[in-house]
């Protein structure tokens, strides 16, 4: 019966997108009042029967309805409560209706705060995102309902795969999407933009906030499942380069381009067409990553062959969207014509460079991602594109972005001279060098890798200092408190930027290594500390089995931690998984991982000491919290709770 | 969603996980066992979904990690190892692809798109720049509508 409910709901809020998606485009285009603001409630009635649907299999998994089809393949009655929930998004189906409820919520979300807008632009934002909507109503009922019963019951379900069984996975997805569709607010305005012919200063003081917002979400979901990958596979890798993690990383990139760019069109009223065209590939990168990940066809040709129809329906909406609103860009760009003048050394020349250096980074992850499937189609030739090639074409883009960003973002708009910005730089120039000398006085005999990378990351940390301290100008720091924070978020997200390139350098350079038999009882070491393998015994958990290995780790003849790994196996599933014992600090992880019990005695064991490893996704959480900061800044709060006539002022410059 | 492409891999090797470089593979020659280390990390296991032989659990990339080191001990250059290994199961064992023929493409296209993106971008820049006559000029109704606008009370 509940299961029903959710299924009615589901095909009411596909009505009501349908109404959405005309009625109030009809009456933007007649000027007709009365059906242009019909979007309102429409969007807010699909945002309700998302929550119902939504809801309804949420409760069948919790429940354990088995009569549910999907509840039945991805779900186990011994599962935690929490593994239950997250459950409902650790498949396909469910994945795919947590992402049209989170498309509803943006879309109420525009339809509430949305009060400030022209009635035409906000009926026409919300018809595009209904439309959205629509097609994956239909997507989501046509080819991958969740709502399915089966006619026997079974006692038991099938479980979740143990590997999704995990609190870093568990928000993962729902951080993700939060970001993924997020950006189709910004392309929801770029199109309603485009059939208006109007973009102004304005449009993007709108379309900024959403792009952040979906960027800090973006950002959080791409950590958390860098993060789930480092303690859960068992070998301390945070970044594989694979297709589905590349599918997540092009929207980010281009999500991290339209904030940037978004800021010229506000403040100087320029770059408008590449800013519109930005938006239209942000969410076209949103999609392409949906569909690389719902159709398997980057994985494997194969798997997408067996299941075509999924595949084609997701290629089919992409290509309607993406082709659709690429057409009406080369029909209108022409209209936005830039009103701003600047030199070309100055903020905005400067911002120019960002955007070309993040959309050229994002296209080479883009190549390298499909290249496979581009070289088997065109010349037969089977081939794999992996961590090598990425790390080779992508980084320089990285790395000349590190050097110009602190100067990009001290330069004065309008005219600079370059002279004058580097001279409120020479402080965070000095402590660069000397945190590279360090750097190069500490790891004697290593590579090269950990002084430039350190030496980037220390140049962003301290030029985002640096430049913090020259807004304060002659009133000293008293000032510090009182600035924008605009300020403060965006000198927070480089530096955060800046802490993720030291983690990533260094963790390279200086990783310790050690895999050997461990005997119960005898000491070995690795770097500078000591281990030792005290028992290996059996431990089940509410849905596994396993052996927990006990290991003390000491440093100078001091406990340091008492680590437990565990090799696990769920049975329901078959599956064995690992589960590394990390012991974290701040300037180094301690990493082991027990293997399996070797025939002569003792047990394989592999420890690593990861340096700087927190330091990854604490770089990540900075950008996220900088973004947040800067969400919070007066003039949204401004121009989101005030009238029209507020919203003439100006905004002082900055 | 990572773990929906690991399973297939981990799949493969039910019952017995054989927990990627085993002790008894380490070569007792740390610059030889660099070396295989590093080739490892750049040999895709040929039935997983993305691992390289190093990290992953399946037998066939134990068999091939062995079989490098075997090389590398033999004598053999790290070339070498890496065409025989490509010789028996393709290019697809390479996580990074040739550049030859068609994969000329691929390496071209960052930096061909980026001179391309700088070539763009400067060019907007000089569109834009104060000293462009085109932003300077103004047609003969914009210089009527200017003057009346001076000529009429300041707005702000």
């Amino acid at each position: 019966m509940i299961a029903e409910l959710g299924h009615f709901s589901l095909i009411l809020a596909f009505m009501v997108a349908i109404y959405q998606m005309t009625v109030p485009m009809v009456g933007a285009a007649k000027g007709w009042h009365g059906w242009m603001d019909s979007a309102r409630p429409a969007a807010l009635a699909q945002l309700i029967l998302m929550l119902i649907s939504f809801g309804a299999l949420t409760i069948a998994f919790v429940t354990s309805d088995f009569s549910v089809l999907l509840v039945y393949e991805n779900s186990h009655t011994a599962k935690p409560l929490l593994y239950k929930i997250s459950g409902v998004w650790g498949n396909h189906e469910g994945s795919m209706l947590l992402w049209v409820t989170i498309l509803a919520l943006f879309g109420a979300a525009a339809a509430l705060f949305g009060g400030n807008l022209p009635p035409s632009l906000r009926a026409r934002v919300l018809g595009v995102q209904a439309a959205i909507g629509a097609a994956f109503y239909a997507f989501i009922i046509f080819t991958s309902n969740p709502f399915w019963r089966l006619g026997n019951p079974p006692f038991n379900g099938q479980d979740l795969n143990p590997l999704l069984q995990d609190p870093g996975l568990a928000f993962h997805p729902p951080f993700l999407y939060l970001g993924y569709v997020g950006l189709s607010m910004a392309f929801s305005f770029a199109v309603a933009a485009l059939i208006e012919g109007r973009v102004d200063a304005a449009w993007a003081r709108w379309v900024r906030p959403w792009t952040l917002a979906a960027w800090v979400f973006l950002t959080i979901g791409i950590a958390l499942g860098s993060w789930w990958a480092y303690y859960e596979l068992g070998w301390g890798g945070f970044w594989f380069w694979d297709p589905v993690e590349n599918a997540s990383f092009m929207p980010w990139l281009l999500a991290a381009a339209l904030v940037h760019s978004a800021i010229v069109v506000e403040k100087r009223e320029a770059l408008k067409s590449w800013t519109i065209l930005l938006a239209i590939m942000a969410f076209g990168f949103s999609l392409i990553g949906t569909f690389i990940v719902r159709s398997g066809v980057i994985t494997s040709v194969h798997s997408f062959a067996n299941d075509p129809e999924r595949g084609v329906f997701i290629l089919a909406i992409l290509a309607f969207f993406v082709g659709g609103a690429l057409t009406l860009y080369a029909a209108r760009a022409s209209v936005m014509t830039a009103k701003g003048v600047f030199a070309p050394v100055s903020r905005e020349g400067a911002l120019v460079l960002n955007n070309v250096l993040l959309a050229v980074s994002a296209f080479v992850v883009f190549v390298g991602t499909i290249w496979p499937l581009v070289a088997e189609m065109v010349w037969g030739r089977v081939l794999s594109v992996g961590p090598p090639f990425f790390d080779q074409a992508f980084t320089p883009f990285m790395i000349v972005l590190a050097i110009m960003l602190p100067v990009g973002s001290i330069v004065p708009w309008k005219r600079a001279t370059l002279g004058r910005s580097l001279r409120h730089l020479r402080g965070a120039l000095v402590l660069t060098c000397a945190v590279m000398l360090l750097v190069f006085a500490v790891s004697t005999g290593h590579s090269a890798l950990a002084v430039i990378g350190a030496g980037l990351g220390s140049w962003l940390v301290f030029g985002a200092l640096s430049e913090l301290w020259s807004r304060t100008g002659k009133s000293g720091p008293s000032r510090l408190l009182r600035l924008p924070r605009a300020d403060w978020g965006k000198a927070i997200a480089h530096a955060g930027l800046g802490v993720t390139f030291i983690a990533v350098a260094l963790i390279q350079a200086w990783e310790v290594e050690d895999v050997r038999v461990a005997q119960v009882g005898q000491p070995f070491e690795v770097g500078n500390y000591e281990l030792l393998l005290t028992s290996v015994e059996r431990h089940d958990g509410p849905n596994f089995y396993a052996q927990q290995a006990t290991i003390e780790a000491s440093r100078n003849g001091r406990t340091v931690a008492i680590l437990q790994p565990e090799k696990r196996v769920y049975p329901v599933q078959n599956m064995p998984t690992t589960e590394a014992a990390i012991d974290f600090g701040f300037l180094r992880d301690l990493y082991v991982v027990i293997g399996d019990e070797q025939p002569g005695g003792g047990w394989a064991v592999r420890t690593y000491i990861k340096p700087f490893a927190n330091w990854i996704w604490g770089g990540a959480l900075l950008m996220a919290l900088g973004g947040l900061i800067s969400l919070t800044d007066r003039r949204y709060r401004v121009a989101a709770g005030s009238a029209k006539p507020r919203a003439a002022k100006a905004v002082p410059a900055e | 969603m990572r773990g929906a492409i690991r399973l297939a891999a981990v799949l493969l090797t039910l019952g017995s996980p054989i927990l990627a470089v085993q002790p008894d593979e380490v070569l007792s020659d740390p610059s030889l066992e660099a070396r295989a280390r590093e080739l490892s990390q750049k040999l895709r296991c040929p039935v997983c979904q993305g691992e390289n032989i190093d990290d992953s659990n399946a037998a066939i990339s134990r068999d091939l990690r062995l079989y490098v080191r075997e090389r590398l001990t033999a004598g053999d250059t790290d070339d070498q190892v890496m065409d025989n290994v490509v010789d028996r199961f393709g290019e697809f064992v390479l996580f990074e692809p040739r550049a030859t023929g068609s994969n000329l493409i691929l390496w071209a296209a960052g930096p061909v798109m980026a001179l391309l993106g700088l070539l763009l971008g400067l060019r907007f820049l000089r569109t834009r720049n104060i000293a462009s006559p085109e932003v300077a000029e103004l047609s003969p109704e914009e210089r009527k509508r200017l003057d009346r606008i001076m000529q009429a009370d300041a707005p702000d």
